[in-house]
């Protein structure tokens, strides 16, 4: 089959839907790829480099492949020209643009859109969303710090103390988890908020401060947020309000599913911010999570805030964008395309392709049917479930102090009586013997965990001292056959004499010559 | 030429003495190889004399209490001890030279074997002496042919596990636990009846030993067996212990004070290094006497879904690794079957030339021997200080670029913390999902040997390297 990759008609939009790496991979895949004249040169790969990779530079003809790959939903003439039979695979945002979905339908194509991936391990390679949010968080940092007027990472100097920036970032998905590495590799001082507490852990390994409301809330089944109770939103509040104050910087990146973005932050709030103080509000084309932001705008407001709507953030890095776009669609289709013969199928068992596909054959697919992702949060769950006596399975309680005391008077007890009867000789024996159980106690307590095996070895061959008490046995008058036995007894213990020693020694050895060479 | 007795007891002391300072000796790196050069001498005097002893016999008087004058065996003892010496010797230093770092435990399970022989022999030998308190001796005869048939055949199970001779899954007969409990109150009642059947009668006396001696062979084929092999360490540590308290058993059999005092050392010693086992893989130290420990639960979530595992190629980990700062190497026991410590030791010694922070996490039940990995490394010229025990590393894990997890499977499981009904819940595990990337090396996507799937393979920041750890670890230096 023909793949056609045409340049992206949206204004302002730099990225394009293949590489020249990614059109080698494309036609690993047995597909013929046409990328249209000029459709990366604003992501920096130019015609020459396409074609190099084996594909052919087109015009307008590009729109007769017979799979489409863009980045953005297409305009309406790109609509018009589509024809039955045809597969488009892009962003489409279907939860908000029926109409799309309506003409698509329409026109009698296959549909699939990039953005509708289910968030399971499985399709994590060829999440977009994940991808690129992971590229606008980065450059979220970046923009602030083009616009804040000092530096992120604090220093000591001849000239004055320069103190570090602080930076708030709302919402712990990927983008502003990577918001967060960002910021704190520039050296500011990273706090973040998010509704799931579960994603606590991630944020401090990012290097932020997790902080915490005081506020029950569910844990999220889907990997997404979801809408909060009135009361968690009141102390979520407080939170922002007291935050910033303090804050030089803020990046939102709180989106829900197939809802307009929450408002967070107020204009008061914005209002009680330092001049000077930036915010980007990642969710502005969805909304906003902050009062006043404009998409794809710069706003300034009165007090010297400086609030960055931009919803192209991905697109700012469209070099990079393009590769990982074009990356997951290739997982995408390698996933359509299990014979590698260049023939595209869909098998709807899979919940993936049954997620991406939004339109099949012209007949509307949308929404499919919900996915629970991973077994992550449930697998425990099930787990025990499955087995529900390793639940009832009593927890072994430790010995009560009294239950001990009993046990070790009745084993005094016990050990008066043996001796009371026992001869002397043994006694003596015997006390020997206690005590050498207690030094061997003592001498291995701390002995270095890498000398276990040679200790072991040692202490084996130790043991073959019962070679002394065959010795004893061996060559006596009597029973012919107890020297027999005593032989054997000795010869084998022999081998465990001489062999313990031996690999003890030769084991040793080796960590010796590690010492010298140190 | 004979001995005075004073003189034989003092040399016992003397390597008694020598004996302690070797187990100390071999808790530290610095003084392990005098604690081996002790643990010869003491050998060594205690050889000497107790041969001296034995073929020119002993004289009692001295000691003023007239205790019995031993006869010398003469040259015919001198001349069986010396070929059964020389033989066992000859056998002994043969298999210690040429048995590979990767062999370790199944010499070391093999020759705990012979020491239960031995015990098992001396002991069958005493029970035809006349003794000055024969009741007591007769137990002293009983327990030292019990322990040492149970460490004879347990050992050689266990031998036969680790070499891969038999399948190390482990054997569930029913009632295990009512059988083993009920051959030990066997064991007590005959050692009773044999205690008070009158010596004259020796037909009665010889069957009741001989029928004790195979339900105790049974027992110690029973509790190795009914162990699986991912339990190997506790068990071989475990034997040990066994061996040692049969050496004491015989100890007080022919009441010899040297061979109560080492074999206490080895069985105490043993004994605290299994606890110390045991403890790491959250099992309680009664249950792994009682044999039978590993197979508690091992019901859970068979079934379970776990999402689909990812590959990587060596070309894409070598990579990962040439852009990281740090990297954790945690090897298992794959790596020891794989041979793959050389291939290891070059990766590490790269990486380390390029400014690579590489350390090694050792988990303490890793391998199939205590310290075993620690020995495959040190084999390979790993410096020793690069290679740190779980507890040293794990806090480390988060900070860690990637690991590569090498032939280990259970002690890098993940469900040990999350999921309560697996088998090995519980269990301190080193954390290595916790670093950014991980990369396992694995065969295939087989269940370890405790026979749990490992939720790791699955996590979104692990990878799988399919296929001979030794080959893909040459792969990635030749990608380097």
């Amino acid at each position: 089959m023909r793949i056609g990759v045409p340049r992206e008609s949206r204004p302002g939009e730099r990225r394009v839907a293949a590489t020249p790496k990614t059109v080698e991979q494309l036609e690993a895949l047995g597909y013929a790829v046409f990328v249209e004249s000029g459709a990366g040169a604003e992501a920096s790969y130019d015609d020459g480099a396409y074609e190099r990779a084996g594909a052919d530079i087109v015009d307008e003809a590009v729109w007769n492949a017979d799979v489409i790959l863009k980045i953005n939903a297409p305009s309406a003439e790109e609509v018009a020209r589509l024809r039955s039979g045809q597969t488009l695979i892009s962003l489409l945002a279907p939860a908000l643009n029926p109409d799309l979905v309506a003409d698509l339908s329409a026109r009698g194509v296959t549909a699939l859109a990039m953005d509708a991936v289910p968030r399971i391990s499985r399709a994590q390679a060829l999440d977009v969303l994940s991808s690129m949010a992971n590229l606008g968080g980065y450059r979220a940092v970046i923009e602030a710090a083009n616009e804040y007027g000092g530096m992120f990472t604090g220093q000591v100097t001849a000239a004055g103390k320069m103190p570090p920036a602080k930076v708030l970032v709302v919402g712990a998905g990927v983008a502003g988890l990577a918001a967060i590495g960002a910021a704190n590799s520039l050296g500011a001082i990273v706090r973040a908020f998010d509704a799931r507490p579960e994603v606590a852990e991630q944020v401090e390994s990012m290097g932020a401060e997790f902080l915490r409301i005081d506020v029950k809330t569910e844990v999220s089944t889907d990997g997404y947020a979801k809408e909060m109770g009135e009361d968690f939103n009141a102390k979520a509040a407080e939170l922002y309000a007291a935050q910033a104050k303090d804050v030089d910087i803020i990046v939102t990146t709180a989106l829900i599913p197939g809802k307009p973005a929450p408002r967070l932050i107020t204009e008061e709030m914005v209002a009680s911010m330092k001049p000077g103080s930036v915010v980007v509000d990642m969710a502005a084309s969805n909304g906003g999570n902050v009062a006043g932001s404009v998409v794809d705008q710069r706003v300034v407001t009165e007090n010297g805030v400086t609030i960055l709507g931009y919803s192209d953030l991905p697109g700012r890095l469209p070099t990079q964008a393009s590769q990982l776009f074009g990356t997951n669609l290739v997982n995408l289709l390698k996933l359509l395309t299990p014979e590698k013969d260049g023939e595209l199928t869909l098998d709807f068992e899979d919940v993936v392709q049954r997620g991406v596909t939004v339109v099949h054959e012209g007949k509307v697919m949308w929404p499919p049917p919900p996915v629970q992702v991973s077994a992550a949060p449930t697998a425990g769950a099930a787990a025990a479930a499955a087995s529900p006596a390793a639940y009832a399975k009593p927890e072994k309680k430790p010995m009560s102090a009294g239950t001990r005391l009993a046990l070790l008077g009745a084993a005094a007890v016990g050990f008066l009586l043996v001796s009371a009867f026992s001869p002397e000789p043994f006694l003596g024996h015997f006390m020997v013997f206690m005590l050498s159980v207690v030094i061997g106690f003592y001498v291995i307590g701390n002995v270095h965990h890498a000398l276990h095996t040679p200790l072991m070895s040692v202490t084996n061959a130790i043991s073959g001292i019962i070679v002394v008490g065959a010795l004893l046995q061996v060559g006596h008058q009597g029973h012919i056959w107890i020297s027999v036995l005593a032989f054997i007894g000795i010869l084998v213990a022999s081998i465990n004499v001489f062999g313990g020693f031996t690999v003890t020694a030769r084991m040793l050895e080796m960590f010796k010559r590690e010492e010298v060479k140190r | 030429m004979t001995l005075s007795l004073t003189l034989v007891q003092g040399a016992y002391i003397v390597a008694g003495l020598l004996f302690i300072l070797a187990l100390a000796g071999l808790s530290r790196h610095e003084t392990a190889r005098a604690g081996n050069r002790y643990g010869v001498i003491g050998m060594g005097i205690a050889l000497v004399i107790t041969v001296l002893a034995a073929v020119g016999g002993i004289d009692a008087a001295p000691l003023g209490k007239g205790g019995p004058d031993r006869a010398g065996s003469g040259a015919l003892g001198l001349g069986l001890i010396v070929a059964a010496m020389a033989i066992g010797a000859a056998i002994g230093i043969w298999r210690a030279k040429r048995v590979e770092m990767t062999g370790m435990p199944e010499l070391i399970a093999l020759l705990h074997s012979f020491v239960g022989l031995a015990a098992v022999l001396v002991g069958w030998n005493s029970s035809y002496e006349v003794a000055a308190y024969p009741k007591i001796h007769d137990i002293e005869v009983f327990v030292g042919v019990f322990i040492g048939a149970v460490t004879l055949t347990g050992s050689i199970v266990a031998y036969l596990k680790l070499s891969a001779k038999i399948k190390s899954a482990p054997l569930v007969l029913p009632a295990r636990h009512a059988l083993n409990l009920g051959i030990i109150v066997t064991f007590v009642v005959m050692t009773i009846a044999y205690v008070v059947t009158p010596h004259s009668s020796m037909g009665v006396r010889q069957g009741l030993l001989g029928v004790m001696t195979l339900l105790a062979l049974f027992l110690g084929w029973h509790l190795v067996m009914s162990i699986g092999g991912g339990d190997m360490p506790v068990v071989v540590s475990m034997l040990n212990s066994y061996s040692g308290w049969a050496a004491a058993a015989a100890g007080f059999l022919l009441g010899n004070d040297l061979l109560i005092i080492t074999g206490a050392l080895v069985g105490s010693s043993g004994a605290y290094l299994s606890y110390i086992m045991c403890r790491a893989m959250n099992r309680s130290f009664i249950s792994v006497i009682a044999g039978g420990f590993g197979v508690e639960a091992g019901t859970s979530s068979g079934d379970t879904d776990y999402g689909e595992h990812r590959e990587i190629t060596a070309e894409g980990a070598a990579a990962l690794l040439g852009d990281a700062r740090s990297v954790v190497i945690t090897p298992g026991y794959g790596m020891a079957t794989a041979q793959a410590q050389y291939a290891v030791a070059d990766l590490t010694r790269r990486l380390r030339d390029r400014g690579v922070n590489v350390r090694f996490g050792i988990h303490p039940v890793a391998g199939r021997l205590p310290g075993h990995m620690n020995v495959l490394l040190a084999e390979a010229k790993v410096p020793y200080d690069i290679v740190l025990e779980m507890d040293e590393i794990n806090d480390d894990l988060a900070d860690t670029d990637v690991v590569l997890v090498i032939g280990a499977n259970d002690t890098v499981n993940p469900a040990a913390l999350d999921d309560p009904g697996s088998p090995i819940a519980g269990m301190p595990v080193l954390h290595v999902w916790e670093a950014k990337d991980v990369i396992v090396f694995k065969r295939s996507m087989a269940t370890g040997y405790a026979g749990v799937q490992n939720p790791l393979f699955f996590k979104e920041n692990s990878q799988m390297l399919f296929g001979d750890a030794k080959a893909r670890v040459e792969d990635i230096i030749a990608a380097l």
